[in-house]
C-alpha cells in the first residue's frame, strides 16, 4: 500500500520545513525536504555599509544568534584583509562557544526530548525510585525524592485540567515510547531546569554583546571595552542596577560573572546533560541503526588560536569524510571554484544560464521565482522545484554537517579528548564505532562535543584574563575602518561552525559597498532538495527505509529530522544578485 | 482523573505546589514594571488568582525566531512558570510537542473552545508579494493570520516585523512584507518592537493582559507607552558625558574603556524609544551601550534603512561637542548643569520604578 504523508509544520525546530514522504508497506520509500518561507536578506545587503553587514545577516536566525554575525565580520575582514587583536579572537571563541553550549542543550531538552520522551507517563513515576535513577547516573545535586515530587506535583497540576497547553495532542503512549516512567520524570525535570539555566547562562553574551538574543558585534574586533579603570569598577552589578557614569560592563565584577557562567555551563553539561544523554540513548539502541543518511562529512573548522588564517590552531578542524571512511581526511577550500557549489533544479529560484548548473558563491545568484501551487495546497509537486532552500555540493557530493560531522573529524584527526569521550560514550553503551552513523549517533555527537566545549571555555577565559593582567587591553584594530581606506574591489569569506554545522559567507565588495552577499548555512546543506542528477540531500537520506508506526503520529521522522536540529530561517533567505540586475543597478 | 474546576491560575497553582514566593514574585514583577505601589501586590496578585490560564496561539510568519528565544530569556514571569501555569499555550511552533496535522488540529480546538476570548501573539511579517512566499500547512501567512485573528480578543505584534515589516520589509523588499497592522484592522494590535524585544517586556506586555483583562496604554506607534514612553538616550548611564561633550572616538580608546558617550560611532539612542537602559537585558546584566556598542534603534520603525549604523546622527544641535566645550570653557558649567539636573531626573524616575523584590515584600504583614 501506498501513501503520502504529510508533516508541515514540522515544529520544535527552528524555522518554517515541510516534510513529504512517500510511505510504501508502513516505511518509507522517498522522502522530500522543503523550506516554506523566504525573506530574501542577501537582496536586502545589497548595496550596503559591509560594517554593516553583520547586523542584518544576524537576523537571519535568532536561534543561532552568535554565528552569523561572526561570519560576517569574518568575511568582511577576510576581504579587507583586516587583522584582530587576541583578545578580540578570544571573545569571539567565548560567544561561540557559549552560543553552542546554550543552544545544544535547549535543542536536546526543549526541540528532541519530547521525540523520546513522554511527558505524561511521568505522572506515573515513583519520586523515590526517580530520586535513585538519578543519583545512579550522575552527580546532580537536585535529585531529591521530595524534588522529584515537587515536580511530579506542578505536572498533575497542568495535566488536570485537561489543557496541556504546549504539551496538547502530542503523542503521548505512543508505543515507541520507551523510557520507564521514572526515566520520564527525571527528563521532565531537566526539561524544566534547563529553561532556568539556559536564561541565566547567556549572561555572558549580555556582558560581552550587550544582550542576548542578537548580541553586538564588529568588523575590526569586539565592540566591547575592558573597562580598567578602578574608579569604574562595578558596573555590571545586581539585576535592578541602573548604572551610573563610567566603565562598560567588562570589569572585575563582569569577569567574575563570567567566570560563574563558565563554572555553571559545565557542570550542567557534566551533571546532567551528559548523564541524561546517556541514559536516554541505553533506551534506545535501536536508533544507532537507522538514519545515517548520507556518509558524506563536512568541516569548515573553527575556534582559532593562532588566528583564523592559521587552520593548525583550530579546536574544530578543516575536512572532508566520503563513505564513511575516516582513515583518509579530505582538504576542503572555500575560495576554489570548483569545490562548494549551489544548484537550484528543484528550488524556487532561477540561474541566468539554466536552472542545472551549479554555482560557487561568489559568483552565485539567486532569483526569487515562486513555481510552485498556490495556497492552500496538500503536496508539492517533488519532481519539479518544491523548497525555498538550494541544494549546495561539494565537489558535487550532498554532506552532512554539524556535530557528527564534528566529531568524526576530530575522531579521524586522533584528538585526544574525542577519542576518551567517543569510546567511553560506545563502551557504556555496549556499540562499535559504526554506531555513529545513525539518528541517536548524531545526537550523542552533539552532547559529546558540548563537553569539549565546556571544557575549552576555561582555557579561553583563562588566557584573555592573563592577556589583560599582562597589560594588553587592546579589543579593536582601528586601522582599516575607514572605507577610504579599503581597495575599490574586494572579495572574502567567513566561516564558523555553527552549532547546526560549516557555515560561510561570501562578500564582494565595490566601492565601499556590498555587491554581492551569500550565505550557505548548515541547514541549506542538510536540509536541501535534491540536485540535478537527483542525489537527496541530507534529511532526505536520512528519512528513507524509516518503518511508520502510525502515518498520524509520525513519532519516527520527528526523531530523525530533530536530530540535525534544523534551522530553516537560516537555510532560507537566499535572493541575491543576478549579475545583469546588479549591472544595471551600478549604470 | 480531569477537574475542569481547576481551570484557574490559582486553584492550578496550589494543586502544582507553586509556591506563594514565585507567585508573589511574578506579581511583584508586574507592579515594578508599571510603577505600583508594593501594597498593589496583593490586588494583583487576587486578580490573577481568578482568572482562567489565557489560551494563546502564537503565529510565526516571516522572522528569525529570536522574538522566540528572547520570551524564553525572561527572568519574571518565568517561561516555565507561564506555559504550566499561566497560560495555556496552545500553538507556538518551536515549543509545541505535536506536529504537522496535529499541531493544526491543536490550534483549530483552541480557537473554538475559546472564541473570542484566546490571546493572539504574531512574530514575523506577512508576505504579500506572493501567497507561495511563506506558507505553514500549505496556508499562506496572510490567510492563517486573518482566520485566526477573527476570534481573537487581542493581537501582540511581537518583534519589529510583526509591528512594523521589520527586516524582510527594508529595502528593497523583495517579499512585499507587511506588518501585522496591514493585513487586521478591526481587532486591538499592541506594538512590542525590538529585535528582539526585551524578554520581559514582552511578558510584561502579556502579563498587564492576564492581570488587568485589557491592553496597556499605547504612544502613537501602537507601543505601550509603559515600556517605549521614554528615549534610551534620555536613561542611558552615559548621558552625562555627552552633556559633557565626552564621546568615544573609537571602540577601544580611553574614552570607550570610560565608558564615555558613543554618539559618534553612530549610537541611535536618541531618537530610539525603548526600556534597554531601564530594565537592561537578561536579568539586568547589560544593554548594548553598557557592552560598548552604539544603539540600532531596533525599536523605531523602518530603522534597517536609517543606517549606516556607524554614522552619527545629525542632530539639532548640530555639533554637540563643541556647544558643550564653548559652555564649559565659559566657566558657566552650561554643560554640568545640565548633566546634574540630568541626574536628578534620573533619580526622580529611578524612585518612581523602585524594583519591587519579593524581599521588600514579605517584609509586609
Amino acid at each position: 500500500m501506498s501513501e503520502r504523508l504529510v508533516i508541515d509544520p514540522v515544529t520544535r525546530i527552528e524555522g518554517h520545513l515541510r516534510i513529504e514522504a512517500q510511505l510504501q508497506d508502513g516505511a518509507i520509500a522517498e522522502a522530500w525536504s522543503a523550506g516554506t518561507m523566504v525573506r530574501g536578506i542577501e537582496l536586502i545587503l545589497r548595496g550596503r555599509d559591509p560594517r554593516d553587514a553583520w547586523a542584518f545577516a544576524q537576523r537571519i536566525c535568532g536561534v543561532c544568534t552568535v554565528v552569523h554575525a561572526v561570519a560576517s565580520v569574518r568575511a568582511v575582514e577576510n576581504a579587507l584583509k583586516v587583522t584582530i587583536p587576541p583578545n578580540a579572537e578570544l571573545i569571539r571563541n567565548l560567544m561561540i562557544g557559549a552560543q553552542y553550549i546554550h543552544d545544544h542543550v535547549m535543542h536536546f531538552y526543549h526541540l528532541h526530548a519530547l521525540d523520546w520522551v513522554d511527558v505524561v507517563s511521568a505522572l506515573k513515576a515513583d519520586p523515590k525510585a526517580t530520586s535513585t535513577l538519578a543519583q545512579s547516573i550522575g552527580s546532580h545535586p537536585q535529585s531529591s525524592p521530595g524534588y522529584f515530587a515537587d515536580v511530579q506535583k506542578r505536572l498533575k497540576g497542568l495535566v488536570d485540567t485537561g489543557r496541556l497547553g504546549i504539551f496538547q495532542n502530542g503523542y503521548w503512549g505512543h508505543p515507541a515510547y520507551r523510557l520507564p516512567p521514572e526515566a520520564n520524570l527525571m527528563a521532565v525535570a531537566h526539561y524544566l531546569e534547563a529553561l532556568a539555566w539556559q536564561r541565566d547562562v547567556v549572561a555572558l553574551h549580555a556582558i560581552l554583546g550587550g544582550k542576548n538574543p542578537h548580541p553586538n558585534f564588529v568588523v575590526g574586533g569586539a565592540p566591547i571595552a575592558i573597562s580598567i579603570y578602578p574608579e569604574h569598577q562595578g558596573q555590571g552589578k545586581g539585576p535592578h542596577y541602573r548604572g551610573g557614569q563610567g566603565g562598560t560592563t567588562l570589569d572585575v565584577v563582569g569577569l567574575e560573572r563570567i567566570q560563574a557562567v563558565i563554572a555553571s555551563m559545565k557542570s550542567f553539561v557534566d551533571q546532567v546533560y551528559v548523564p541524561d544523554t546517556l541514559a536516554i540513548a541505553g533506551f534506545y539502541k535501536d536508533w544507532f541503526k537507522q538514519g545515517e543518511g548520507l556518509g558524506n562529512f563536512l568541516s569548515y573548522g573553527d575556534l582559532p588560536g593562532k588566528g583564523i588564517d592559521d587552520p593548525s590552531g583550530f579546536l574544530f578542524p578543516r575536512g572532508a569524510i566520503l563513505n564513511r571512511d575516516l582513515s583518509s581526511l579530505h582538504e576542503v577550500d572555500l575560495d576554489a571554484d570548483d569545490q562548494i557549489q549551489e544548484y537550484v533544479a528543484h528550488s524556487w529560484y532561477d540561474y541566468a544560464d539554466g536552472k542545472d548548473k551549479g554555482r560557487h558563491p561568489y559568483r552565485g545568484e539567486t532569483n526569487i521565482d515562486y513555481t510552485g501551487p498556490q495556497p492552500p495546497y496538500r503536496h508539492l509537486p517533488v519532481e519539479q522545484a518544491y523548497s525555498w532552500i538550494k541544494s549546495p555540493r561539494w565537489k558535487g557530493r550532498a554532506m552532512e554537517v554539524g556535530p557528527l560531522a564534528r566529531v568524526l573529524t576530530l575522531y579521524a584527526k586522533g584528538h585526544a579528548q574525542t577519542k576518551e569521550l567517543v569510546d567511553m560514550a560506545l563502551k557504556k553503551l555496549d556499540l562499535p564505532v559504526t554506531a555513529l552513523f545513525s539518528t541517536m549517533g548524531r545526537t550523542a555527537a552533539r552532547t559529546l562535543e558540548t563537553k569539549i566545549l565546556a571544557d575549552a571555555m576555561q582555557g579561553w577565559y583563562d588566557q584573555f584574563v592573563a592577556n589583560i593582567k599582562a597589560g594588553d587591553v587592546s579589543t579593536f584594530n582601528e586601522a582599516l575602518w575607514e572605507p577610504s581606506s579599503w581597495p575599490r574591489h574586494a572579495q572574502g569569506v567567513g566561516f564558523v561552525e555553527a552549532p547546526r554545522g560549516g557555515l560561510a559567507h561570501w562578500v564582494v565588495i565595490d566601492d565601499g559597498k556590498v555587491a554581492n552577499y551569500q550565505a550557505v548555512v548548515p541547514s541549506t546543506w542538510n536540509a536541501g532538495p535534491r540536485d540535478p542528477q537527483g542525489q537527496p540531500g541530507a534529511y532526505e537520506a536520512a528519512l528513507k527505509g524509516h518503518a511508520v508506526h502510525d502515518a498520524k503520529q509520525p513519532l519516527e521522522v520527528l526523531r530523525t529530522i530533530h536530530s540535525f536540529d534544523p534551522c530553516i530561517a537560516c537555510a532560507v533567505h537566499l535572493t541575491d544578485d543576478n549579475d545583469d540586475a546588479f549591472a544595471a543597478r551600478v549604470l | 482523573m480531569k477537574r475542569p474546576a481547576a481551570n484557574n491560575i490559582g486553584s492550578a497553582l496550589r494543586e502544582a505546589g507553586i509556591s506563594r514566593r514565585d507567585f508573589l514574585g511574578f506579581c511583584a514583577t508586574l507592579a515594578a514594571a508599571y510603577a505600583l505601589p508594593a501594597a498593589s501586590v496583593g490586588a494583583i496578585a487576587a486578580a490573577l488568582e481568578k482568572a482562567p490560564r489565557a489560551s494563546v496561539i502564537w503565529l510565526s510568519f516571516q522572522e528569525c525566531t529570536g522574538c522566540t528565544e528572547s520570551l524564553t530569556r525572561s527572568h519574571a514571569p518565568t517561561i516555565e512558570g507561564l506555559i504550566l501555569e499561566q497560560i495555556s499555550l496552545d500553538y507556538h511552533h518551536t515549543l509545541q510537542a505535536a506536529a504537522g496535522e496535529a499541531a493544526e488540529q491543536a490550534r483549530m480546538e483552541a480557537m473554538r473552545a475559546n472564541a473570542g476570548k484566546y490571546l493572539l501573539i504574531v512574530d514575523g511579517s506577512v508576505p504579500l508579494g506572493n501567497a507561495g512566499y511563506s506558507t505553514i500547512a500549505g496556508v499562506s501567512n496572510v490567510d492563517m493570520l486573518k482566520e485566526v485573528a477573527q476570534g481573537a480578543a487581542a493581537v501582540i505584534a511581537v518583534g519589529t516585523c510583526a509591528a512594523y515589516g521589520g527586516i524582510p520589509a527594508a529595502q528593497p523588499n523583495p517579499t512585499g512584507a507587511v506588518p501585522v497592522s496591514a493585513v487586521i484592522n478591526d481587532k486591538p494590535i499592541v506594538n512590542v518592537p525590538g529585535c528582539p524585544p526585551i524578554p520581559v517586556v514582552i511578558t510584561g506586555v502579556l502579563a498587564h493582559f492576564l492581570t488587568f483583562g485589557g491592553l496597556p496604554e499605547l504612544d502613537d506607534l501602537g507601543r505601550p507607552k509603559i515600556f517605549y514612553g521614554e528615549s534610551i538616550h534620555d536613561r542611558c548611564y552615559r548621558r552625562p558625558f555627552y552633556d559633557q561633550g565626552k564621546f568615544a572616538e573609537t571602540f577601544d580608546d580611553e574614552g570607550a574603556r570610560r565608558g564615555w558617550c558613543l554618539f559618534k560611532l553612530g549610537c541611535k539612542g536618541p531618537v530610539t524609544y525603548n526600556a534597554c537602559a531601564t530594565t537592561k537585558w537578561n536579568n539586568g546584566v547589560s544593554f548594548p551601550i553598557q557592552s560598548g556598542h552604539g544603539c540600532l534603534g531596533c525599536s523605531q520603525p523602518g530603522f534597517w534603512d536609517m543606517g549606516p549604523f556607524y554614522k552619527a546622527l545629525s542632530m539639532p544641535t548640530a555639533n554637540v561637542e563643541k556647544a558643550a566645550g564653548i559652555a564649559a570653557a565659559a566657566g558657566v558649567a552650561a554643560g554640568a548643569a545640565m548633566a546634574v539636573a540630568n541626574r536628578g531626573k534620573k533619580a526622580a524616575a529611578k524612585a518612581a520604578h523602585a524594583p519591587v523584590t519579593v524581599e521588600d515584600l514579605e517584609k509586609k504583614p
